[in-house]
């Protein structure tokens, strides 16, 4: 589905990601753990295309398609979620507008006609009762003034609403407690389909007890410097980085 | 100015001649005004970025004896504001238009024609025509006063409610470069309430046109008073006003302005608040692209103590266009607990767009809560990525965020129908599809 060959990316002058390959099949999930700075929230933003990174070297191919050469909201329709480490406040654009923007944008990529407004309250409702998300947030200013838990649900129910391939959960975990994580990791339990996928980056096995990776990979400078199995997440956290790192 | 100098000198029968006496009466004084002051010009501080004198130095022609005023305009204009339960009244070319006009006031209510009002109550046209706009140096007001032929009064009084928004019409409907004066005088004793909505309409074909308005407000103790402008015209448009309002103790005034399209705009609001616990709402918002250059100037004065004020301007400018806000609050000596909070928020879409604001509090008495403030910036990035990274094209990201922007002044009005009305024009006007009222373009066909 995914597949990132020897990715070079840069801010400014300086290199983040050095040579990344990284490959996500169908019914797969990943886990991207590594130290802070080593390049996890660079490899996310810069799947979703945020512009302020520089592509400078190796490509990304998407189901068969040169991702880097699509636009945001292209790589959206196309299927492809990132759900924020810090969701933006956006006044005065509510969460039902923007979600029924958003939803009629993608039937548009794929040639079906805009949701009438009752089927599009109707599937609202459905993927809201998802993620616990409060019925009267969905009328607010999307994130205007929620707490961290609600922002994060509110990034898990906009995955339940778009349906992504391959969705990419960049620290979700960070900043809840105990049931709000839960509640985000039944949600993405749930969106769970053998012909979708998922990146979780995370410093945390916490996550993991509740999303179980398939495969774990370890970032470090700009480059996987291991990818096992679900075990290796386990022997991070007994053993840290260090013993990882010292041998690169 | 010359020109108008040697105009009512010549032509002063020709001015009188459709005109109530007593409207008449008030021309001698304010001519002289007028000569003293002249039009506000660039070199006045204020007026720095709206030259009035060169905007009015071509030789525009007056409709006199209600001249070109010979259509009916609830025949051709329909200005579907949906839900908009409100009395209709029609200005065309500057005169009041009888046609259909609403009969279901309370009778002890004008809402009509000020020649009208002059002949049926003199008493109160003496009392309270000119009074404000009067006694200002100033040569805009003087001007109208001076050649203004007709205009519209709502007289509310004591304790008489206005349940339904009465609805204003301003249709300019000329083949030729023309001056329009209007007029809007409105009453309200204790403890009246009222709503007014004035629409400016005008479409792109019209010739060049300038129009003078001033509009006295006065709003006795305990009265509530909604009062909106807004403005759909057209490049060729050229709009000055001057807004007074005197408002007594208690006394509640809320005024909304609301440019969507424009020419060149000069708006001026001057409240005084005259009375304890008085409380003014001053809420605009102006869209501008192109070449259009919008310019609101107010000034509130606390006169007493205990009064409050809100004020708010948004401004949201593209390709060459130019705002300029100008906000003064003045807490006079002995106004204590004076509340005032004014707020300027504008968003530039565009390089070449350009923003002057000046906010400004004058504080004389020692115990105020006062406060200003102003940004003028781009489109939040963050923002902007985050919507098209859920599949939101950018062009349409971007109309969604310009929308919010204007969000809190649509959510300050408090006539229903209107808000609903506005959002669909804003959305209209931000996709470039507002040339103007689909009313007016039938009544360009036609004339």
């Amino acid at each position: 589905m995914l597949i990132i060959k020897n990715l070079h990316v840069s801010i400014g002058e300086k290199e983040i990601l050095k040579g990344l390959d990284l490959q996500v099949k169908a019914g797969e999930i990943h886990a991207v753990m590594g130290p802070n700075g080593s390049g996890k929230s660079t490899l996310s933003a810069v799947l979703v295309g945020h512009p302020a990174f520089e592509i400078t070297g190796g490509e990304i191919i998407f189901e068969g398609k040169n991702l880097l050469a699509m636009p945001p909201e292209e790589r959206s329709c196309a299927g492809i979620f990132l759900s924020f480490q810090y969701p933006v406040e956006i006044p005065g654009v509510s969460v039902v507008n923007f979600m029924r923007t958003a939803v009629n944008e993608h039937r548009k990529y794929k040639g079906q006609t805009p949701l009438s407004a009752g089927d599009f309250l109707k599937l609202m409702r459905e993927k809201q009762a998802f993620v616990e998300l409060d019925k009267n947030l969905v009328n607010r200013s999307v994130n205007e003034g929620f707490s961290g838990g609600e922002k994060k649900r509110n990034e898990i129910f906009q995955m339940a609403m778009l349906e992504p391939k391959l969705a990419i959960l960049d620290e979700t975990d960070s900043g809840l407690d105990i049931d709000a994580l839960r509640i985000v990791a039944r949600g993405v339990n749930q969106l769970k389909r053998p012909e979708n996928a998922m990146i979780v980056i995370t410093h945390y096995q916490r996550l993991l007890d509740y999303i179980r990776p398939d495969i774990v990979h370890v970032l470090y400078d700009g480059r996987i410097i291991r990818t096992a199995g679900a075990e290796l997440a386990l022997e991070l956290e007994r053993k840290g980085y260090d013993w990882l790192i010292k041998g690169n | 100015m010359k020109q108008y100098i040697d105009f009512y000198t010549s032509y002063r029968k020709k001015i009188d001649e459709g005109c109530a006496p007593l409207l008449n009466s008030f021309r001698d004084e304010a001519f002289e005004t007028f000569r003293r002051a002249g039009f506000p010009a660039c070199k006045s501080e204020d007026y720095q970025h709206i030259d009035i004198a060169g905007l009015l130095k071509k030789d525009f022609g007056f409709y006199l004896n209600r001249a070109g005023i010979n259509i009916n305009p609830s025949r051709v204009f329909h200005c579907d504001v949906p839900n908009l339960n409100s009395h209709k009244h029609f200005i065309v070319n500057g005169h009041f238009v009888d046609y259909e006009a609403s009969k279901d006031f309370p009778p002890s209510v004008f809402s009509g024609s000020l020649n009208a009002f002059a002949e049926r109550h003199p008493a109160l046209f003496s009392k309270y025509y000119n009074r404000i706009a009067g006694a200002k140096d100033d040569g805009l007001s003087a001007f109208n006063t001076t050649f203004l032929q007709d205009g519209y009064v709502l007289y509310v009084p004591e304790n008489v409610r206005i349940e339904k928004t009465v609805q204003l019409t301003n249709i300019s409907a000329g083949n030729s470069f023309s001056l329009i004066n209007r007029r809007i005088l409105l009453i309200l004793e204790s403890g009246a309430q009222a709503k007014l909505l004035v629409c400016d309409h005008a479409y792109e074909e019209n010739p060049t046109t300038a129009n003078t308005q001033i509009v006295e407000i006065f709003a006795g103790e305990h009265v509530e008073l909604d009062f909106c402008e807004l403005e759909e015209s057209s490049r060729n448009t050229i709009r000055l006003t001057n807004c007074f309002a005197r408002q007594a103790a208690s006394s509640q005034v809320r005024i909304n302005t609301i440019t969507l399209s424009a020419g060149t705009t000069r708006n001026n609001y001057t409240v005084d608040l005259a009375g304890e616990h008085a409380e003014t709402y001053l809420y605009g918002m102006a869209i501008a692209d192109k070449r259009q250059r919008i310019d609101n100037h107010t000034l509130i004065n606390h006169l007493s103590p205990n009064a409050r004020c809100r004020e708010l301007f948004k401004y949201v400018l593209d390709d060459e266009a130019i705002g300029i806000f100008g906000g003064r609050i003045v807490a006079a000596k002995g106004a204590q607990k004076t509340e005032a909070y004014q707020s300027n928020r504008n968003l530039l879409g565009s390089r070449n767009c350009r923003m002057y604001a000046e906010p400004q509090l004058e504080i004389y008495a020692d115990d105020v809560k006062c406060s200003h403030g102003m940004t003028t910036g781009q489109l939040d990035e963050t923002a902007l990525f985050y919507l098209c990274s859920r599949g939101i094209p950018k062009d349409e990201a971007v109309l969604m965020l310009k929308f919010a922007f204007t969000g809190d002044v649509i959510q300050g009005l408090r006539m229903e129908g209107l808000r609903e009305r506005l959002k669909m024009l804003i959305e209209k006007r931000f996709r470039g599809e507002l040339a103007t009222c689909r009313g007016c373009g039938e009544l360009g066909t036609k004339s």
